[in-house]
């Protein structure tokens, strides 16, 4: 593979850009392989990159039913941010923040990722207390955040207004070291240095069966036929139950549809990234001037990847209060991708009951954000089959003993 | 958009009239049961691609719950049933199977 740089810029420049080499292969899949993951969206690419970078493992298969991060990665607001209550969710989110920051230089590709600042607001005397615990809590887990005033607010982002009628702006918890990244470049970038690892992406191959014998997993059948493995990882996020189905077990989740649009582009009028959680919205700008928006769940299980129109009309109008210049934006496009939604809002990096089957999912509304850090403990987990440090507390078994991450709580709808 | 259409009044009305209950006929574990029972009550669910048992409330309407089956993949919706039953009745199977022949009713 030959490096991205100012200096191979140049290089093709002057021969009209005809060096440029494909940025992964697309082989055939082999008979057999150490690791197989299914999906090949930013979670399954970054687990595969760990899988090779910090245990050696190259003999890994990424088969993927669509295209190359087309799922979840290619459909969220890209948020970034580690600002959570509970231990076990603060250190994975924080571990995933932290790899964001060197992310361009290790894979060498441009992720774009912009420290820009993500203030949570907290529009309710009870959010403010919940704010400021959560702070607390930062503070002891090495997380930097602190508690904003109003003014403070109003001075990182001018086109709030702080002082509606039905929810002021009271404060906000502010991280300013969350911030967004080019959600594509985080995908391409992974199966780049894949790729370039020898791993075998392998798109348009759809799993329709898992092959057992005595317990244990031994490969799975696709539409390119049968691949083989020691071992299997399912990173498939909304698919996770069905692929725990084909797989004859079932899991704490349900799937549902969550949504998020942009507005036409405008100049740049905020810099920072916003999340008001009591009234639902979350927006930032992106690059080319778009508003980015969050919208909202659909409360019923749901595959379709498009989502019910009405939360876009309660998304928005929750939005116009708190950034009355909204009123004037047309709106541009709207998308859907189908979450994996678990009983206590916390993901699932564990054990299964099909020996040498692991699974990554759950992550719910949260998953972009998380995408080094849980590819790095899904590495350790498949490389070792036992969870390190990271992935020990998000194990299936914490259902059965009541051992909840109740981030629901802690983090409200805007997960 | 979904559509429902409430067996207890016969309105049909779009998705906002109605609230979403979760997965429906699921069997009751409380003092007793073992733990992996109770983790199944209170967590498990079926969470299917396809043909979905599902709890709803008239909410916006006349207020009562009832039972509908629905595909998940394409929010097709075969019928809606009363909520005072343990189990899909026969009709409400051929119906799904009228449109889903080769789907099977979950053990």
């Amino acid at each position: 593979m030959k490096r991205y740089s100012l200096f191979a810029i140049a290089r093709e420049a002057a021969r009209y850009h005809q060096g440029w080499e494909k940025a992964w292969a697309s082989p055939e899949p082999k008979k057999k392989y150490d690791v197989v993951i299914v999906g090949a969206g930013g979670h399954g690419l970054a687990t595969a990159f760990y899988l090779g970078k910090n245990f050696g493992i190259t003999n890994v298969a990424i088969v993927e039913k669509g295209w190359l991060g087309g799922g979840n990665t290619g459909r969220n607001t890209t948020i970034i941010r580690s600002n959570y209550l509970q231990d076990p969710s603060a250190a994975i989110y924080e571990k995933a923040r932290s790899l964001y920051e060197t992310m361009s230089q290790d894979l060498n590709y441009n992720v774009m990722f912009s420290p820009r600042g993500v203030m949570m607001l907290a529009q309710t005397e009870a959010e403010i207390r919940g704010y400021k615990r959560t702070a607390q809590a930062n503070a002891y887990q090495g997380v930097a955040t602190e508690f904003i005033g109003p003014e403070r607010v109003k001075e990182l982002c001018p086109i709030i207004r702080i002082d509606g009628p039905r929810y002021p702006v009271l404060g906000a918890l502010w991280q300013e070291r969350g911030g967004t990244a080019r959600h594509d470049a985080v995908a391409w970038g992974y199966a780049r240095a894949c790729s370039d690892m020898g791993m075998d992406i392998i798109q348009q191959c759809e799993v329709t069966g898992v092959t057992r014998e005595g317990g244990k997993v031994t490969g799975v059948e696709t539409t390119k036929g049968h691949i083989g493995c020691n071992k299997l990882a399912s990173v498939v996020a909304g698919n996770s139950g069905h692929m725990a189905n084909m797989a004859g077990f079932q899991l704490p989740m349900e799937s549902v549809a969550l949504q998020a649009l942009v507005s036409e582009p405008i100049k740049p009028c905020m810099d920072v990234v916003v999340m008001a959680n009591t009234v639902h919205g979350y927006m930032s700008q992106s690059d080319k001037g778009e508003m980015v928006i969050g919208g909202g769940t659909d409360a019923f299980n749901n595959y379709t990847q498009r989502g019910s129109f009405h939360h876009i009309e309660e998304t928005v109008r929750a939005l116009i209060e708190t950034f009355p210049m909204v009123s004037r934006l047309k709106m541009l496009r709207q998308w859907g991708g189908i979450v994996d939604v678990t009983g206590d809002r916390s993901p699932i990096i564990s054990k299964t009951p099909v020996g040498n089957m692991f699974i990554n999912g759950g992550w719910g509304t949260g998953g972009f954000k998380s995408i080094p850090g849980s590819g790095w403990a899904m590495a350790e987990l498949v490389a070792k089959g036992e969870p390190g440090p990271l992935a020990a507390e998000f194990g299936l078994d914490r259902f059965t003993q009541g051992r909840f991450i109740d981030e629901s709580v802690a983090a409200g709808v805007a997960h | 958009m979904l559509t429902l259409e409430c067996p207890c009044c016969g309105v049909r009305g779009e998705e906002t009239e109605f609230h979403g209950g979760g997965e429906a006929h699921l069997k009751r574990f409380g003092p007793g049961s073992s733990d992996a029972e109770f983790e199944t009550y209170l967590f498990t669910r079926e969470n299917p691609k396809g043909v979905n048992f599902e709890r709803w409330r008239h909410a916006n309407g006349c207020g009562k719950w009832f039972h509908a089956a629905r595909c998940t993949m394409t929010l097709e919706v075969f019928a809606t049933y009363s909520a005072q039953t343990y189990e899909p009745p026969a009709d409400v199977i051929a119906a799904i199977k009228a449109k889903r022949p080769e789907w099977e009713m979950p053990a």
